[in-house]
């Protein structure tokens, strides 16, 4: 299977649009007109886009709570996302998720998560109903490298392979959970824990949108089989803290910087598609623009849309009460 | 009507709902039991046979042994509910809680709230609670309140086996997280239960005595001990109403209230740790909305602050009883509130 | 009646009444009592309540002694004049409390009969049998909203000597909640078809309210199947029915609501306990029962009137037919028996309301009994 045209232009798109997204929630954070807490996804988006190209609405995923990437990814609407973000009535959940709980079940996304590890049962649960129902669907849950050691993941490893589920779990590993190294709090690899539970497993360069989307494809196709689950271990990096506020002091000088420049999933996306003369640096400048432009948009829209009031205090909490 | 017992019209209500429903799954330790085991098949059908017949009826598909793993199955019941299925997951004893309550805290009872009221979650948790049954610290806990302080979750207390399927029944098609909690004394008690599929509705408390000197809130299993103790005190001339909330979330305040009002004095019984339980709050009501109505200091009749004892000395000291409601009660009729004169 | 020996018995306030208690003797041995005067207090777990004496005499024997416990029906004394000696008495309390025991113990074991269900067009309809099998059938028609349980005062009056059917109309009860049809047609094609699925040819009627219509009916469609009909407080004779009582029977959910609109139902609202109320709801908290009555109401008493009057037909009835009314009844006026022609029995009780044969279940029952032998 080979992407076509118009698949490339939607990945880059998607991963350009997640960039700018998260670059204007930094920047809108640090002028203060962003409440609470927000973990950007910002150099991740191969990942979130090289899975979610494979998925349709019937396809379910559990994110982090560095959700906003695989929301753009699964499809949300990025400008109901940004309202969210800044805590207003028209936002995805009318201002009561926030960063954290932004979700869209019509579109398969069950949210982000603020709770570390809270996603992979919930996906499990999602993949048992697909299979009871046999919709054909499937189901994907994206921890990161500290999720990869709650027990709950352990769990719905467990759980996934012995109904067999139609699952893939993502570990998305960027190298810190909150500011302590993987190198210190993963003992094993991601590879071998999946492999105890029997389940097929690889590891790729997150980086690489082309090594993700294979790796997603194979993964996802075994599940829509009904063959079961696989791990796929993403190796990354953020590129902002752990969460907005975050002075990265953990990180060694520069090291980020050195990413940036090596290691950037845009840049290397770019390069392949235009060494092999599938899109132009027109194409993608424009997209670029695009993006950057819609962004503008939403940012501005988010700040004008209204707030949520009185009314709105204790709806939602109940279908019937 | 036939009589059935709490556990039969349990069964026959998740029976007739997934009859009714093919999105009716159930799910648990050993619901089933014998799963991948060279014996009987259906060996258990649950921990004390509540579920039993229905996997041989609904396969293994519908009727899902799950390992013991509470967070993993409780997550993928909720995960399952909040994608299309109706899941009822048996959460063996409510003392397990504590390895899985972020499933049902921070996940289902917030769905539709953090997701802007986008999300159903309609999984119903069944759970065993409740002492008497000498099984120590870690197996007789209520812990109703604790769900009962979470916004989102429904909670549940059924009294009798013909409350049990009207409000099990209600649970299945409720679109609400609900929690379904099952004494496990009352498994074997038999009253009249319909045949026919029934709800009754959340929310709406059931007065089970009328009397005019003394309202009695009791939940679950207390209810009948207060109705055992109101029957003893008719007799002696006390007259006692019993409220049966049903539910503690939604929580009937206007009939507590109403009959709180009318008598001017109260007794909450309550099987729950006596801190921040069901006792509490309901005083707390009280004195905010009928103080000037009450003739005497609220009663809490509930065990006292300790883990639930193993020795049956000991936990037959700890459990409230008929002879400690009917003392409450008398109590309540022999004290009075002297009101200065203005 | 002057050598007549009359018992008091324990009263039955209410349906779920099974015992009381003698809380206090008002009158001693000896004393003169006539009807209506306050001769005891009784107590029971719901109410406690003066008892005023059934009948008039001479009360000779007081049985039961203040603070006993007894069963409904069990014999508290003995009313009989003078010329009754002290051994007649004694014979008269010993074959009573003989006959009592016996009673009993026939509801003991068994408990009456429990209720069975048929198959008639594709839908269940539960009954309660009761009686001689070889015996003229009896068959007890309840009226909307109602069940078999209606005809508890009743059923085993007649059941000597006949076989008494007692049935869950389609949409009630026991019954199947699905209808073919909901309107007085439908009822009675069901009520044909128990009869059919049961081998009975024909039967004796007694049908209550919107029962009294449907056994009409079938009298009136098939008059080969119809001994005789009882028609208690019946519909189908008049355009009167009380629509506060069937939107807000319908509409009320709680039981402090309900209870009002079930006061409606006789004349001594007093006689509305706890339990009737949660029966009711019981009832009605069922799949499909909110849809059935709807659908009842609308089939049969849509614009606020009975859909249905048959009282133009009565007189081609060829079986006997009685009307029996309480005077006070608020949901189908006893003025409607004013229409049946003369060959028609109408008998009126003034202190009863719409569930006469409950309010006065003993003259109910001698007059059935007068019908259908």
């Amino acid at each position: 299977m080979q992407l076509s045209r118009d698949d490339l232009v939607k990945a880059y798109r998607r991963m350009r649009m997640i960039r700018e997204f998260e670059d204007a929630v930094h920047e809108e954070f640090s002028a203060g007109n962003i409440p609470g807490f927000v973990h950007l996804y910002a150099g991740e988006e191969a990942s979130g886009v090289g899975f979610c190209m494979h998925l349709e609405d019937r396809d379910y995923i559990a994110s982090t709570h560095r959700g906003h990437g695989h929301c753009i990814a699964k499809g949300c609407d990025e400008k109901a996302m940004m309202a969210e973000i800044f805590g207003r009535k028209d936002g995805l959940c009318g201002g009561k998720g926030g960063s954290m709980h932004i979700a869209d079940l019509a579109k398969g996304m069950m949210g982000a998560n603020g709770i570390v590890g809270g996603g992979p049962p919930l996906i499990c649960g999602a993949a048992l109903t697909a299979k009871t129902l046999k919709t054909g669907g499937v189901a994907i849950a994206f921890v990161g490298d500290g999720a990869s050691n709650q027990g709950t993941t352990f769990e719905s490893y467990n759980l996934a392979n012995i109904w067999k589920l139609p699952v893939v779990f993502v570990v998305e590993d960027n190298g810190y959970a909150e500011a302590t190294s993987s190198k210190y709090s993963v003992a094993g690899t991601q590879v071998d824990r999946a492999k105890g539970f029997g389940m097929p497993a690889v590891e790729v360069d997150g980086h690489d949108f082309f090594a993700v989307w294979e790796a997603a494809r194979e993964a996802i196709e075994r599940a829509r089989a009904g063959d079961g689950p696989s791990l796929i271990h993403v190796k990354l990096n953020r590129y902002y803290g752990h969460f907005e506020g975050d002075a990265i002091t953990y990180k060694a000088p520069g090291e980020v910087e050195e990413v940036k420049k090596t290691k950037e999933c845009l840049d290397i996306f770019r390069k392949r598609v235009t060494e092999a003369k599938l899109l132009s640096d027109e194409d993608l400048d424009t997209i670029d623009t695009e993006c950057r432009e819609y962004i503008a948009e939403c940012v501005a829209a988010a700040k004008k849309a209204p707030m949520p009031t009185e009314a709105d205090l204790l709806t939602d909490i109940y279908v019937s009460y | 009507m036939p009589k059935k017992s709490f556990r039969q019209a349990i069964n026959e209500a998740i029976r007739q709902e997934m009859e009714r429903d093919e999105r009716v799954i159930v799910m648990g330790e050993d619901v089933s039991g014998g799963a991948g085991a060279p014996g009987e098949q259906d060996a258990w059908g649950g921990p004390m046979g509540v579920t039993k017949g229905l996997m041989p009826q609904f396969g293994r598909e519908r009727v899902l042994d799950t390992p013991i793993t509470e967070s993993g199955f409780i997550g993928a019941a909720v995960g399952a509910a909040a994608t299309g299925l109706r899941p009822v997951a048996d959460l063996m004893f409510v003392d397990f809680m504590g390895v899985c309550f972020d499933q049902i805290f921070n996940q289902a009872a917030k769905f539709k709230y953090m997701f802007g009221g986008k999300a159903v979650t309609p999984v119903t948790i069944r759970t065993m609670y409740g002492g008497g049954f000498r099984a120590a610290s870690q197996h007789s806990q209520c812990l109703y309140p604790l769900f009962t302080h979470i916004p989102g979750l429904k909670v549940v207390i059924p009294s009798n086996a013909y409350e049990a399927k009207g409000l099990m029944i209600q649970c299945i098609r409720d679109d609400d997280p609900t929690i379904f909690f099952e004494h496990k004394m009352m498994y074997d008690d038999e009253v009249d239960v319909p045949d026919d599929p029934y709800t009754i509705p959340f929310g709406e408390a059931n007065v089970t005595r009328e009397g005019d000197d003394v309202t009695i809130v009791a939940f679950g299993r207390m209810v009948n001990l207060a109705n055992q103790a109101a029957d003893k005190l008719e007799k002696e001339g006390i007259g006692c109403t019993v409220v049966d909330p049903r539910t503690t979330s939604p929580l009937d305040r206007d009939t507590i209230l109403e009959t709180a009002e009318e008598t001017g004095r109260v007794v909450v019984v309550d099987e729950a740790h006596p801190r921040c339980n069901m006792a509490t709050d309901i005083s707390a009501m009280l004195c905010e909305n009928i103080f000037g109505a009450l003739k005497a200091p609220i009663k809490q009749v509930t065990p006292p602050h300790s883990p639930v004892p193993f020795s049956p000395a000991l936990e037959d000291l700890y459990l409230p009883n008929v002879e400690r409601i009917e003392a409450a009660v008398k109590a309540v009729m022999n004290t009075g509130v002297v009101r200065a004169a203005e | 009646m002057s050598d007549a020996i009359q018992p008091i018995v324990m009263p039955k306030w209410g349906l779920a009444m099974q015992e009381g208690m003698v809380a206090q003797w008002h009158v001693e041995e000896g004393s003169k009592v006539s009807k209506g005067d306050e001769i005891m207090d009784i107590e029971t777990s719901k109410i406690a309540n003066i008892f005023e004496s059934p009948v008039e005499g001479k009360l000779r024997r007081k049985v039961a002694d203040d603070g006993e416990t007894l069963p409904v029906g069990a014999l508290m004394g003995v009313v009989a004049e003078d010329s009754v000696s002290d051994d007649d008495i004694d014979a008269f309390v010993k074959d009573f409390q003989e006959a009592f025991a016996e009673q009993m113990a026939a509801m003991a074991d068994g408990g009456g009969a429990e209720p069975e269900t048929v198959e008639v067009g594709g839908h269940r309809i539960r009954y309660l049998k009761m009686g001689d099998a070889d015996g003229p059938a009896v068959i007890f028609v309840h009226g909307f909203g109602g069940d078999l349980w209606t005809w508890m005062f009743n059923q085993e009056a007649a059941a000597e000597g006949h076989a008494t059917y007692a049935i869950d109309l389609p949409g009630h009860g026991g019954s199947s909640k699905e209808m073919d049809g909901a309107d007085v047609a439908a009822l009675s094609k069901a009520v044909s078809g128990f009869m059919d699925a049961m081998g009975i040819e024909k039967a004796h009627l007694v049908g209550h309210s919107l029962g009294g219509a449907v056994s009409l009916n079938l009298a009136v469609t098939g008059p080969d199947k119809v001994a005789s009909v009882t028609l208690v407080c019946p519909a189908g004779l008049g355009p009167d029915i009380n629509m506060e009582y069937i939107e807000g029977f319908i509409r009320e959910k709680r039981g402090k609501k309900l209870k009002p609109f079930l006061e409606m139902l006789v004349a001594d609202p007093e006689i509305v306990t706890r339990d009737m109320v949660e029966d009711v709801l019981k009832y009605k908290r069922m799949d499909g029962v909110e849809a059935a009555l709807n659908a009842l109401s609308s089939a049969n008493f849509s614009g606020g009137a009975q859909a249905l009057d048959l009282s133009g037909k009565l007189g081609d009835v060829s079986a006997p037919v009685q009307v029996i009314w309480g005077k006070q009844d608020k949901i189908v006026p006893a003025k409607h028996a004013e229409a049946v022609p003369s060959s028609v029995k109408v008998t009126i009780f003034d202190d009863a309301g719409h569930l006469a044969h409950m309010e006065k279940s003993a003259e109910t029952n001698a007059l059935i009994k007068e019908i259908a032998g």
